[in-house]
């Protein structure tokens, strides 16, 4: 199946902006994925393997955390998948960084 | 640096006069351009900006978020295009346009590019641009980033034409 890589992350799948791995569930094709492109495995989980909080994951339109089977939802090759890191912030207090310009 | 049109940095300033006293957010979609040689950087250059929805309704006068489903749709439109997601923007409601602790802890896109515009009493005033280095959540840094602003031709001329005219 077709896996979408974010920017961030490319640089570990040698530039490519999709990568096809097989795989019969989302486990299995992550699992694959990080076989085929080590480096990824390290932004992507945590060292107890669990899905890094800031990494959203869609099956096709769907966040696979909502799914039913969650990462042990079944997948086939015409299905793809999304990585794609939250985008938050705001002002929240004074705390600010340095100044530029 | 960030290159961006004059037409595409003037828009995303007017979102944040729009949404005050609420943050706005945005994305920047462009080609990451390799630095030639060792002295010279890559530089972000932005080719469209993409309005997104804040999903803070709870607190949008301090905080952005912008939806999942929406950046998949964005990441989805770029490759359509043949552009990457470069970059965001957003706006800080009467806050100085510098990137807060939150800004930061909540930035993962690294390489990417984080524009930030000061919103004071409705106006636009400042925008900066900080780029998120390193190389993981353990030694990611915001970089200050030179903002490279390009004029159309045509308004150039216009501008030349006008100074030309008062000289």
């Amino acid at each position: 199946m077709k896996i979408h890589i974010p920017t961030p992350l490319r640089s570990y799948t040698s530039g490519l902006e999709t990568v096809s791995v097989p795989g019969a569930t989302v486990d299995a094709v992550f699992q694959q994925l990080t076989i085929t492109y080590p480096e990824l495995k390290q932004h992507l989980f945590t060292p107890e393997g669990k899905l890094r909080s800031f990494v959203n994951v869609y099956l096709n339109d769907d966040d696979i955390r909502y799914l039913e089977s969650k990462q042990g939802t079944a997948v086939n090759d015409t299905d793809e998948l999304t990585i794609i890191p939250s985008i938050a912030g705001g002002i929240i207090c004074n705390e600010v960084g340095s100044i530029s310009q | 640096m960030l290159r961006i049109h004059y037409a595409d940095y003037e828009a995303l300033r007017a979102h944040g006069e729009e949404t005050y006293p609420n943050e706005c957010c945005g994305v920047l979609l462009g080609k990451k351009i390799a630095g030639e040689g060792n002295s010279e950087a890559a530089m972000n250059h932005v080719q469209q900006i993409v309005r997104a929805g804040n999903t803070r309704t709870d607190s949008a006068h301090n905080r952005y978020n912008i939806a999942p489903q929406e950046l998949v749709k964005i990441q989805r439109q770029a490759r359509g295009l043949g552009l990457d997601i470069v970059g965001f923007y957003h706006s800080h409601p009467n806050h100085p346009a510098q990137w807060s602790k939150t800004d930061f802890a909540e930035a993962h896109w690294l390489g990417c590019s984080y524009m930030i515009t000061s919103i004071e009493n409705g106006n636009a005033v400042t925008t900066n641009s900080f780029l998120l280095s390193g190389t993981g959540e353990d030694d990611k840094k915001f970089e200050d980033e030179a903002i490279q602003i390009d004029i159309a031709h045509n308004v150039a001329e216009t501008v030349a034409h006008n100074q030309k005219g008062q000289a």
